[in-house]
């Protein structure tokens, strides 16, 4: 699918649906917190900061609060779709041009120029928009604002807000419910309130620990085995330790068991907060997605390819800071490298024993490729001389990682193109996470996507609002069951299906993937004949 | 090799095409006039409500064609020549076949109104029609008020499009209550009020008597028989149903009633012509079923079965248990057997209904032996293969009342009603049986 549309470039075509006096009264509210947040970023010195920083999100709060209300709850309870691909802002038109360029803008100034949004150098004061959320940053953990807060902030305030529109639009829903109360939950105390709360318990001298979103799980939280981060876990006591070992356990025990129990859905919209992002702000967009096969072979290699680098640079990373001498850790540098060797030779013999026949052609390959690569680094590591693991150093390897991926691909490309290619590129393209997830989903869990006899027919609306590109219209006109490796089990599908065609459900493995060419209906003669063929 | 022509590319003829093309190397050619390529035409509505693009709404990315050597060839069928095995296409062009299928599916029905064919009249098949009501009925500014002639399926979409641009819609419906000739009383009823409830002027127990023209011969309004009001209006959705598209058929030799009669092999009375979908009309009713389905799902059922047919392996069209499904406006209905809207004698009508009237259901069981005879519900997803395997089975109601939850499909963690429903059920039985 291009990207041109039939929808004219203009900002409103000239047949969407106009706005209610409402509306237009919650857009000026909001748009004058958001000036609030403008005049901060140019400088501005407000008198009461804290006074004009509630003021800012107050109005963005209520304007949203006001605008969903107009919006949805003066209609009945139902699927709120029309017009979607009317609005310019909602199908590539110049406002989300806009919006999109404004938004990659920010993450690029985010990241790698936090003096223009005001971040003080060298113990000064901050200014701008960064002093403007200094008030609030005392007053959680104590300590002057960073740009890391300002936009934690406003992050979190983005899932709540839309998260809420997000519930109103989907009141009928129990699931959809469910799970948006889940994920601003989960935002709002974890990633946001807690690690602030951490930072307070580091005022005194027996803490140190660094900042860490406890929901947040190795590999997308890739820094997690940083030295720095490492070392403040461990110089923290017994509860810095304790947080370790949860990190540990999250990706090596707990995502296991509940990924075999209920797919990767628990964690990708119902935890994450890079899906919770997606799933509220970036609801307006889930149908910019691209169906084209071409997309879902790119997201394959894609996606596994980030895994592999990350794998690559956390050992890398790990190795480099641990010592040599036995007597003085039992964790040396030659048994960790052991251990992860031996970990990925047992995975990688145990999926091509049991499941080599559940993965597609270019999937053996893709795997077999893979591991013949981290094998030679390994070998080349234990025959050759060079001090360097893995051909480059592992300070290389780890800022690349964090400037590539970490930043541009997860922050730039991932949320400031929600607008143009949908909400979900990182979590789709880029997320190692929900790759390892994804592999685990499609080849040991009792998650699928069932579908409901013969009554689809074949509309695409399930197609069209999978924010994962994936075309399940072609699944569910076969009556066969989704099983993939990268539905994050949003549940839309099955909600916009206008036959109840789709279901959601955690079943016994046994029949998980079926395929039908004869679909129920047909004479049942007809259908043992083809299908058992 | 053998040469198979399709004529039409809906949802019979291309399932035809996909099963040939698996099961055999033939030459495979799709002609149609509507559109390039296949698209499902129940999305239609969506394309005008906004909720999809009409690309969105082709089930195949575009190359699926051409890697599956099914040549699609755009152009109109003008007349058949069995004798030597000729299509002759408008442009002059002629085809020649080794087998035929005719797929050409329905055309809206018009009864001989005055002012049927007037600019501003439009049916909701085609991708045509669609064009069209862009042109008549883009916004409320240039359509003030539309008018929907049919209560039944189509209709009741035509009236979901048009409110969703907020043009006032007036819908004239023949029976008491909608949809009332195949829904019972009770669904009927809930639906009816429904559809009220967004904001529709639905008229009951009325007929079009004519529909006038401006200066320009577009629609300005149309006349209701019953009571000769007059009710200005831009356009009018005809969708008293759809029969057969079968008029190049004339003087073909190819035997037709109201739609091209095949027998259970899907043949017709021409050596290697077979007709499916919509355009086909069984010689013999299959069981309750008409003789002429203009359904998705049984265009799609034919497709598969002639398929094996032309690949050698002969068979019977043998429909299962008759399903069918539908929206209307919020309220999604499934049937799973056969439910009649004034049951006969041996048939006895269970009706349970939410109080928050979106939800309801009504089981049809035979009086003296009590099995399963169908099921309609509303606003609860029941699952397709439990209904099949106990249609099957011929369970009787007071299992199916009691097993319910497992013909559940709703979404996790919606309230579930099996136990309210069964209530109920007793309740009704207590009374019935005293």
């Amino acid at each position: 699918m291009s990207l041109k549309l039939n929808t004219s470039m203009a900002l409103v075509k000239p047949d969407a649906q106009p706005l209610s006096s409402k509306q237009k009264g919650a857009v000026a509210l909001g748009t004058s917190g958001l000036f609030i947040l403008l005049l901060a970023l140019l400088n501005t010195s407000f008198p009461h900061q804290g006074l004009f920083l509630t003021l800012a999100l107050g109005l963005i709060t209520l304007g949203v609060v006001l605008f969903t209300h107009d919006l949805y709850l003066n209609k009945h309870e139902g699927i709120k779709n029309d017009g979607v691909w009317f609005k310019a802002i909602t199908s590539r038109g110049t406002i989300s041009w806009i919006l999109g360029i404004v938004l990659t803008l920010f993450y690029i100034v985010l990241y790698f120029y936090p003096n223009l949004l005001g971040l003080a150098s060298d113990g000064g004061e901050n200014t701008g928009l960064v002093g403007l959320f200094d008030p609030l940053s005392k007053l959680l953990s104590g300590n002057p604002a960073s740009q890391w807060f300002v936009y934690g902030t406003l992050y979190t305030l983005a899932i709540t807000i839309f998260g809420y529109k997000f519930i109103l639009k989907y009141r009928h829903n129990r699931y959809e419910k469910l799970r948006t109360m889940s994920v601003m939950f989960f935002q709002l105390g974890f990633a946001f309130l807690i690690p602030e709360f951490m930072s307070r318990l580091n005022e005194s001298p027996n803490y140190n620990l660094p900042y860490y979103d406890l929901k947040s799980i190795w590999p997308l939280n890739y820094y997690l085995f940083d030295q720095w981060s490492v070392n403040g876990f461990l110089s923290s006591g017994t509860l810095g330790l304790s947080m370790l070992i949860f990190g540990i356990v999250s990706i090596f025990i707990i995502t296991p068991i509940l990924t075999y129990k209920y797919g990767k859905r628990w964690y990708c919209s119902w935890v994450c907060g890079c899906g919770g992002l997606a799933e509220t702000a970036g609801d307006s967009f889930r149908q910019l997605s691209d169906k084209s096969l071409k997309a879902w072979k790119l997201e394959r290699w894609l996606i596994h390819t980030v895994l592999v680098f990350s794998v690559i640079m956390t050992t890398a990373v790990i190795y480099t800071y641990l010592g040599r001498d036995p007597s003085r850790y039992w964790l040396t540098q030659n048994v960790f490298l052991t251990g992860v060797g031996v970990l990925l030779t047992l995975v990688f013999t145990l999926v091509m024993i049991f499941k080599r026949h559940s993965l597609g052609k270019d999937a053996r390959y893709g795997a077999i490729g893979y591991f013949v690569i981290i094998a030679s680094l390994f070998a080349m590591h234990y025959t050759g001389t060079t001090d360097k693991i893995f051909l480059i150093k592992a300070s290389s390897l780890r800022s690349a990682y964090g400037l590539y991926i970490g930043s541009i691909f997860s922050g730039v490309i991932g949320t400031g193109f929600y607008p143009i290619f949908g909400s979900r590129v990182w979590c789709r393209f880029g997320c190692p996470m929900a790759a390892i997830l994804g592999f685990q989903q499609r080849l040991f869990s009792k998650f699928r996507i069932t579908t409901n006899g013969g009554q689809c027919i074949s509309c695409g609306n399930c197609s069209t609002y999978c924010e994962m590109g994936i075309d399940v219209r072609a699944y569910a006109q076969k009556g066969e069951n989704i099983v993939r490796s990268s539905c994050v089990g949003c549940g839309i599908c099955s909600a916009v299906c206008p036959r109840g065609v789709l279901k959601l459900e955690n079943d016994t493995m046994k029949g998980r993937i079926n395929s039908n060419e004869i679909l129920l209906g047909n004479d049942v003669d007809l259908m043992d004949l083809v299908n058992k063929k | 090799m053998e040469h198979i022509v399709i004529i039409g590319n809906g949802i019979a003829g291309v399932t035809a095409a996909r099963h040939i093309r698996k099961n055999s190397d033939k030459k495979i050619t799709i002609i149609s006039t509507e559109t390039p390529f296949f698209f499902s035409r129940t999305a239609l509505m969506y394309v005008y409500m906004g909720h999809m693009t009409f690309e969105q709404t082709q089930p195949y990315e575009n190359w699926f064609w051409k890697k599956n050597r099914i040549d699609l060839k755009q152009g109109f069928v003008n007349h058949i020549t069995p004798e030597n095995k000729m299509l002759h296409l408008d442009d002059g062009s002629t085809i020649h076949y080794d087998k035929l299928i005719i797929a050409t599916g329905s055309k809206p029905n018009k009864f001989g109104w005055p002012g049927q064919d007037l600019k501003g009249v439009t049916g909701l098949y085609h991708k045509q029609d669609l064009e069209n009501l862009e042109i008549y009925a883009p916004n409320n500014k240039v359509c003030q008020r539309a008018v929907i002639v049919g209560g039944g399926l189509i209709g009741v979409e035509l009236a979901e499009m048009l409110n969703t641009r907020n043009i006032p819609v007036t819908f004239l419906v023949r029976e008491s209550g909608f949809w009332g000739n195949v829904l019972p009383e009770g669904d009927s009823k809930m639906i009816t009020q429904h559809i009220i409830s967004h904001g529709i002027d639905l008229r009951l127990n009325s007929n079009l008597k004519e529909i006038k023209a401006d200066e320009n011969g577009t629609v300005k309004s149309i006349v209701i028989a019953e009571t000769n009001e007059e009710i200005p209006c831009n356009l009018v959705g005809l969708t008293p149903g759809v029969s057969p598209n079968i008029d190049f058929l004339k003087d073909s030799g190819i035997k037709t009633h109201r739609g091209v009669i095949v027998n259970r092999y899907l043949e017709t009375n021409v050596e290697a012509v077979y007709a499916i979908g919509d355009c086909a009309e069984q010689e013999e009713a299959i069981g309750r079923r008409k003789p002429v389905e203009a359904v998705w799902y049984t265009g799609r059922m034919m497709g598969e079965t002639l398929a094996q047919t032309i690949c050698g392996n002969r068979m019977k069209y043998n429909p299962g248990h008759w399903f069918n499904s539908a929206k209307f406006f919020d309220i999604e209905y499934q049937t799973y057997g056969w439910v009649s809207s004034k049951p006969s004698d041996h048939e006895v009508h269970f009706h349970w209904e939410h109080n928050d009237k979106t939800k309801c259901i009504t089981l049809a069981y035979h009086k003296t032996e009590r099995t399963l005879l169908g099921i309609n519900t509303f606003g609860i997803r029941m699952g397709h293969e439990v209904f099949d395997r106990w249609l099957t089975e011929k369970r009787d109601i007071d299992f199916v009342i009691d097993h319910l939850a497992e013909a559940n499909f709703d979404p996790e963690f919606y309230a579930h009603f099996e136990n309210d429903i069964k209530k109920a059920y007793l309740k009704n039985y207590d009374t019935v049986n005293l």
